[in-house]
């Protein structure tokens, strides 16, 4: 204990035993009456709010800090990441999905060549260009998957439905069309896929992260 | 104890030890004067039923306490733990199914408490003056338990956890401006991981908990300094809170633990009536497969509870993110702030009249689209589809195209309407079926997690979905699906649909692939070249069908106990055991297979000194080894060189491309079509 904490500890100690409660009540009416004294007590006030207002603020302030560090973390930036072989995408205009597998971070786990997600390729016949879309509904984010009848995609969740390369089939609530990934056919047939993740649930199609 | 604890002058006679304990204790913190003001509260028209829902709401909060701190004593909060210290609690830990099945039930029964207690106060009237301040506390309560319904059910890191918040958290994020803050913030990053299940953790057993707990001293404290709102008119005289009060709110209580009890050990009952054996593990609250981002799960949805808010976003079809918005934001958003100006509305004339249609017009849209989801998602069990046959067929005639349809009903405008509404009612029930499906595959799915984490080797430190992903018996299938089943397929003979199966394939059956049963077929003359084996593959008019054919068919160089040792022979060597009275049975079979005039005329096997290159190496045939080599690249002289029909080389990469199939993933077929993968002992 400080010297000064002391002698405060001291002071409240006497003011209590001269001072009974109901007695102290009584005593601030003439006191307030005082303007110099009225002063003095506002600024008393004052004071013990904001004392007690910054002490408060820093824990506070330290967990928020802390806490709003997710929002300084973007995604990794995109990379084109290679999931099949041309030969092996199907040159019949019906969508197959792949696995994406590459590294990756959680927090302070790294994990190499990780399955993340999956993506619909598309070919048609004879072509060698092909069409990539995210499997992630633009809804609100859930897995689509291939209609039994393979007419169509239909997310399991609310319903939307999609044509094989992807265009909205009205009425759905998603309010796109899939999202599409940019994607590369090497020159040994190698098809890569610029994986991204888009915001769900907006018009507009917009990098998430 | 007297009825005024306060006034009792102390009693002339002595007091016990306890008694002075007490007074004691009064003297120094005044308890008497708390407790007689916690007991003695007046209760206007005597005590009724119709007052507990409140009390019931602070015990099953009280419960989630309990129970939740014991649950938080097991709980690991990470990617790698929580899974795993869920299913240990639930699956090995003595009485933990018991402590997760409570919790996981009161969460729901709370839920069904709040609407009940808020259905009775705005009935009641209990929000007009001067009660509004508590009402709004009322519902700031009840969105902090919503919340923390919602941020629990994450916590086990499961399939269904994963993807209904998923959902929840994309929402959340379609918030104009702040939006996609919020969500990054509440998922921990940009990813969902590690920091997500912290995060939720902290929310949901921490920062609302403890805001509940505030807001719920000043809701109680402000009910006590209103006093009870009484329901006119009164007919009885007036009594105290304790105990006959708490003699109905007690008995409230423990009817509503029973509920509770009754739902968790229902299944052991029922159990026990069929004379099975009761798992505890498998009591109280699911555990679903582990959280898997690259795995479809269909049959994502959220807790029963939040299911019209699910089926709310489905109203706005077509509306593009404009419905998305108002169907997740805007209208709930409403909702509640009407539900905060009932204290306002209810001062005008007609007001509180508008407050009571109101809520039962919110209650009666819940369990109207509530209902709705359900029967979308369960059409399949009681649509009967038998009536719709000539539709089906009409659909895939047609191709479900409608002008089509009207050519190929006779121009029959109206049968052909009536056609096209069977259509509709058919892709219900094949969505539904879809559901109900994709619940089944969830089911099995966890089950097998569960299995394998009980294996005497325990999950390994990367935790269990590494397990599940190098697992072969629910890999294998979705990987021959995916790569294999376009060619070949996969079904047991004496299975009821087997032949149209076989029928439609373009390669060999492999159901029971290095069996006795299969080398036999193979052998059949009659079967070679049927659809099951080569018949539809350009084999089908190759040395071996013509050998089977034409050979095999000749009793005095093959007599059946040759092709019965052959069959032996190549079964052990597909490494299925051999019992000890057939070891000579097989001895002989090697000899005919290695045999140059035999089988070793084509087929190289051991150390026959056939060159490869003419038919596929016998020598481990079926085997693992074998397995993979022929799946990782048939065009390798060890199987059919340049015979080889349409089969790809599945693990064979272009210089610096990829493989169609990993060797894991090669690993993984070949186990689970040679049926090799762990299986629990005992079973
Ligand atoms: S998440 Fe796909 S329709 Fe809602």
């Amino acid at each position: 204990m400080t010297h000064s904490h002391q002698k405060r500890e001291e002071q409240r100690e006497e003011q209590r035993e001269e001072q009974p409660h109901e007695q102290r009540q009584e005593r601030e009416q003439p006191a307030a009456a005082d303007t110099a004294n009225s002063r003095r007590g506002f600024l008393t006030k004052a004071l013990a709010v904001m004392c007690g207002g910054l002490a408060t603020l820093v824990p506070v302030a330290a967990g928020v800090w802390a806490f709003l560090d997710p929002l300084r973390r973007g995604s990794a930036a995109a990379t084109f990441i290679p999931v099949a072989d041309l030969a092996a995408v199907p040159d019949d205009g019906v969508p197959r999905q792949y696995p994406v597998v590459t590294d990756r971070v959680d927090a302070w786990t790294g994990f190499a060549a990780e399955p993340v997600g999956a993506v619909y390729l598309r070919r048609e016949q004879g072509s060698r260009e092909v069409q990539a879309l995210s499997a992630t509904c633009p809804h609100a984010g859930c897995f689509v998957e291939m209609e039994s009848t393979g007419r169509c995609f239909r997310c399991p969740c609310h319903n939307s439905s999609f044509t094989l390369d992807g265009g909205i089939v009205n009425p759905s609530p998603s309010p796109r069309r899939m999202d599409s990934l940019e994607c590369r056919v090497g020159d040994n047939g190698t098809v890569a896929v610029k994986w991204q993740k888009f915001r769900a649930g907006v018009a507009a199609k917009e990098v998430q992260g | 104890m007297s009825r005024d604890g306060r006034r009792t002058p102390a009693p002339a006679a002595r007091p016990g030890v306890v008694g002075r304990l007490a007074d004691f204790l009064d003297d120094r913190t005044g308890y008497r004067a708390v407790v007689h003001e916690a007991l003695y509260e007046r209760v206007p028209g005597g005590a009724r039923w119709r007052y507990v829902w409140g009390s019931t709401l602070v015990f099953a909060f009280m419960t989630q306490v309990i129970t939740g701190l014991f649950l938080w004593a097991s709980y690991s909060a990470g990617a790698q733990t929580a899974w795993e210290s869920v299913y240990y609690i639930q699956h090995e830990m003595a009485g933990g199914w018991l402590l997760r099945g409570i919790h996981h039930f009161m969460a729901q029964a709370m839920v069904v408490l709040l609407a009940l207690h808020l259905l009775q106060v705005v009935i009641d009237g209990a929000y007009k003056a001067p009660r509004e301040v508590n009402f709004w506390l009322g519902l700031i309560l009840m969105l902090l338990v919503l919340g923390m319904a919602l941020t629990g059910y994450l916590l086990p890191w499961d399939q269904k956890g994963y993807w209904a918040t998923i959902v929840a958290t994309n929402l959340a994020g379609i918030v104009p401006f702040v939006g996609p803050s919020i969500q990054q913030l509440v998922i921990g990053g940009p990813e969902y991981g590690h920091h997500t299940l912290t995060r939720f953790f902290a929310l949901h057993a921490g920062f609302l908990p403890v805001t509940l707990v505030l807001f719920l001293v000043v809701h109680l404290t402000l009910f006590r300094k209103h006093g009870l709102h009484a329901k006119q008119p009164l007919t009885r005289p007036d009594a105290m809170f304790w105990p006959d009060q708490v003699l109905k709110d007690a008995v409230a209580m423990l009817a509503v633990m029973a509920v509770v009890l009754g739902v968790i050990l229902m299944p052991a009952l029922r159990a026990m009536l069929a004379g099975e054996a009761v798992v505890p593990g498998e009591l109280g609250a699911e555990l679903g497969a582990p959280a898997d981002p690259s795995l479809p799960y269909a049959a994502a949805r959220p807790e029963w509870y939040f299911l019209f808010l699910f089926q709310f976003l489905k109203v706005f079809e077509g509306w593009g993110a404009t419905g998305e918005f108002f169907g997740a934001i805007v209208v709930p958003g409403l909702i509640m702030a009407g539900m905060f100006l009932m204290p306002i509305i209810g001062n005008w004339r007609l007001g509180h009249r508008f407050n009571v249609a109101f809520t039962l017009a919110i209650l009666a849209g819940v369990g109207l689209l509530t209902a709705l989801a359900l029967n979308e998602d369960y059409a399949a069990v009681w649509v009967n589809t038998t009536a719709l046959a000539e539709a089906e067929r009409l659909s895939e005639q047609t191709g479900g195209d409608a002008a089509k349809l009207i050519a190929a009903v006779g121009g029959d405008r109206g049968k052909a309407a009536a056609i096209e509404k069977q259509w509709k009612t058919l892709e219900r029930v094949r969505h539904s079926q879809a559901f109900l499906d994709a619940v089944k595959q969830a089911k099995a799915d966890a089950a097998r997690a569960i299995e394998l984490a009980g294996r005497p080797e325990r999950i390994p430190p990367g935790g269990m979905l590494e397990l599940v992903r190098s697992d072969a018996k629910s890999q294998g299938p979705r990987l021959f699906a995916q790569h294999c089943a376009s060619c070949h397929a996969h079904v047991d003979p004496l299975a009821e649909d087997a032949a149209a199966v076989i029928a439609t394939s373009s390669a060999a059956n492999l159901f029971g692939f290095g069996s006795a049963d299969w080398m036999r077929g193979l052998l059949d003359p009659a079967e070679v070249a049927g659809p099951a084996y080569f018949g539809t593959t350009a084999h089908r008019e190759g040395d071996m069908v013509n050998f089977v054919q034409n050979d095999l068919t000749d009793a005095a160089t093959w007599p059946k106990v040759h092709i019965d040792a052959v069959v032996a022979a190549m079964a052990a060597e597909a490494g299925q055991p051999v019992p000890q009275e057939s070891a000579s049975l097989v001895e002989k079979g090697r000899e005919l297979v290695a045999a140059s005039d035999r089988c070793g005329g084509c087929h190289a096997f051991r150390d026959n000194g056939t060159e490869l290159g003419s038919a596929p190496e016998l020598t481990g045939w079926g085997g693992r080894e074998w397995l993979v080599g022929i799946i990782a690249d048939p065009t390798h002289p060890r199987f059919y060189g340049d015979t080889n029909d349409r089969m790809p080389s599945f693990g064979k990469a272009k210089e610096g491309g990829i493989a169609p199939l990993s060797s894991t993933q090669i690993r993984l077929v070949a186990d689970w079509l040679r049926g090799e993968w762990y299986r629990p002992t005992g079973h």
